[in-house]
């Protein structure tokens, strides 16, 4: 080719070095993020394995039997998870049956009839009550929260309904408190406002056009969130919970501030217990090999509750999308 | 026990907090929480004497035998004393280093502290939760004329296994038969009362008793004094109503023979003297015979030995005991010299 110049030719070969270059870092590019990933999924594994592996002894010794027994005594060395898992799990429910209420309300609130100067100053107070550290909250459960809970929940509840035939019971014992209960308000606190923003966030991506043609068809404002926003968006208000639900399954520090750190099963509804996280933060100092191993185990449990927890909520939002498909 | 994965993360921690090689010098150690603040204490001024430092994490009596295991540490402290068999196995020694007491304290209103009085069977029913009122006869009987209310006991605990704990029990267990079938000793144990909740560390329990009106805790003397907590007088082995303070602690080791089980680990409970806090104990340290690191062993003998000698005020400040001279004058000769150093 006569008619191109010695430096068009040779910016035509650059051009080719500058391809292959980015050619090559985009794949390095594409290794290295794949490698991130990849190292999460490890990780993961990792701690599944040295858990199983610690815990072994444990389910060695008891079986799966382990996971039901009504026992802990490290003296003895007899130990069961049933305690620990009522307690997670109890304190877990009633902070999901208080918190998504309330944030459902506050994010239909925010989203649908809030005046707009208003918005933003209360999204983020909402964003800054889940800034606070969880010791926080602890403490405002021991010193604030059990003392009002104890003289003007407790206090009545017991008189007027612990003489009660029947349900008299579930009313009676100690009125400190501090329990199950009390435990399940504070994770209310802590998981109301993630919960709460991401149902706002989710209810704010629903495309305005179908939000108004159901107003200009004369809807309620409950009618545009119960037919419109929240098909629209169930995923995300699911996924919201699970987030929730996930915080107050594994919270540690507030939990075991209030929840009276007993081993033994409630006998009344305002009876102290204990849950997996709290055990373990007690206890793990001071184990030592086989009562460590039973902790392991308990980790292991709680593990696997979180793990078959968000796998349900995946099966359910799968099974709704579905069902919106056919 | 096998090498795991705490102590790996804990020497991790400990290699990042001491920052550089270039601070080796410093001397290492870690365990109970109970003789923390002398420690700590100790330290800050043999730095200041010496230019030598220590870095004591206090992470509770079984962590620092779990850290000497793994030679992470040049000492592990304990509460509980290890068995002569163990530190045999171990190729360790045991000496004590500080002593101090463990305190009934209450939430009553209406009584001046010390003013209520419990013998150490009573209190091991108080704390099974057989008595369950403080109007019972059994305790009413020991406080003639006192206006006993007729209010609940609550019993708190500590929710992490303690040193303390292990004091307290060790005592129930010695002066109650029905604890020690029933419930037994240890740093940790199943809390057998009804009303039994659980506070995490002496700060919580302290925290718990002085919140619940009718509660009953333990927890270790220096709390009650700043907390200016109200305490039970306990009758002890001579039969007479003592008050805990440092004299009472003192007493209660002065009786104490040391050298009559292996590794020292003799327990003060329930100590004979008519002056002896009946929940006395002592916090020991645990070393290899054949350290790895001769140089930094030495540097730790020696800090207790100064620390021994120039840490009694210090010590008293706190409410802790100071060994006395005769017997820290018997673990050098005895027990410092078995160290290679």
């Amino acid at each position: 080719m006569p008619d191109l110049t010695e430096g068009e030719r040779l910016s035509g070969s650059a051009m080719l070095g500058i391809a292959r270059r980015q050619r090559l870092q985009d794949r390095l590019f594409h290794r290295l993020t794949q490698f991130f990933s990849l190292l999460v999924l490890v990780a993961l594994l990792a701690i599944i394995a040295s858990l199983a592996i610690k815990a072994w002894p444990a389910f060695q010794k008891f079986g799966v039997e382990f996971i039901w027994r009504v026992e802990w005594d490290i003296v003895n060395e007899e130990f069961g998870a049933a305690i620990a898992i009522f307690g997670t799990v109890a304190t877990a429910g009633i902070a999901l049956a208080l918190a998504v209420p309330l944030a459902f309300g506050i994010a239909v609130f925010l989203t649908e009839t809030c005046p707009v100067r208003l918005r933003r100053p209360l999204g983020t107070a909402i964003e800054l009550l889940a800034a606070v550290p969880s010791i926080i909250y602890g403490m405002f459960g021991l010193f604030v929260f059990a003392p009002l809970f104890a003289d003007y929940v407790q206090t009545p509840a017991r008189d007027l309904l612990g003489g009660m035939p029947i349900v008299g019971w579930l009313f009676g014992g100690a009125t400190n408190g501090i329990g199950i209960v009390a435990a399940g308000i504070i994770l209310a606190f802590m998981v109301l406002p993630f919960i709460a923003a991401v149902m706002r966030d989710v209810f704010e991506i629903v495309p305005p056009i179908l939000r108004e043609s159901a107003y200009g068809l004369g809807c309620t404002t409950w009618e545009v969130v119960r037919r419109v926003v929240l098909p629209y968006t169930n995923q995300g208000v699911i996924g919201g919970i699970m987030l929730g639900l996930g915080r107050a399954l594994g919270e540690t520090m507030a939990v075991t501030f209030v929840i009276g750190n007993a081993n033994r099963l409630p006998n009344s509804v305002f009876s102290p217990g204990t849950s997996i996280a709290s055990t373990l933060a007690n206890e793990f100092a001071e184990a030592a090999d086989f009562h460590l191993s039973t902790l392991f185990a308990l980790g292991l449990l709680l593990f696997a509750i979180t793990f078959l927890v968000l796998a349900a909520a995946k099966v359910l939002t799968l099974r709704t999308e579905r069902a919106k498909g056919a | 026990m096998k090498p795991s994965f705490l102590p790996v993360a804990a020497a991790a921690v400990l290699a990042l907090t001491l920052g550089s090689a270039a601070r080796a010098a410093d001397i290492t150690g870690a365990g109970a929480t109970f003789p923390y603040p002398i420690y700590a204490k100790w330290a800050e001024a043999y730095k200041k004497a010496s230019g030598v430092g220590l870095n004591y994490q206090s992470i509770g009596s079984s962590g620092g035998i779990r850290q000497i295991r793994a030679k992470t540490v040049t000492f592990g402290a304990t509460d509980a004393p290890v068995s002569g068999a163990d530190l045999d196995r171990d190729g360790m020694v045991q000496f004590p280093a500080i002593i101090g007491g463990t305190v009934p304290v209450v939430n009553l209103e209406g009584f001046k502290p010390g003013e209520l009085r419990v013998t150490g069977p009573v209190l091991a029913e108080m704390f099974l939760g057989t008595i369950s009122k403080w109007n019972d006869p059994k305790f009413a009987a020991l406080n003639p004329g006192k206006a006993l209310p007729n209010t609940t006991i609550t019993v708190v605990h500590r929710a992490d296994g303690s040193g303390t704990t292990f004091n307290f029990t060790d005592y129930l267990t010695t002066v109650s038969k029905e604890w020690a079938d029933k419930v037994g000793k240890g740093a940790a144990v199943k809390w057998p009362a009804s009303t039994s909740v659980g506070g995490k560390g002496n700060e919580g329990v302290a925290a718990n008793v002085g919140r619940v009106k009718g509660s009953i805790g333990y927890v270790e003397y220096a709390y009650v004094k700043k907390n200016n907590m109200n305490f039970l007088q306990i009758m002890n082995a001579d039969g007479k109503y003592v008050s805990p303070d440092d004299a009472t602690f003192a007493a209660a080791a002065a009786g104490a023979d040391w050298f009559s089980v292996p590794g020292m680990g003799i327990s003060m409970v329930n100590a004979k003297g008519a002056n002896a806090w009946p929940i006395s104990t002592a916090s020991f340290i645990l070393m290899y015979k054949q350290p790895a690191d001769k140089a930094a062993a030495n540097e730790t003998l020696k800090f207790f030995d100064w620390a021994f000698k120039n840490g009694k005020a210090m010590a008293a400040e706190l409410d802790y005991v100071a060994l006395p001279d005769a017997l820290t004058e018997q673990i050098r000769k005895r027990v410092w010299s078995q160290v290679q150093r």
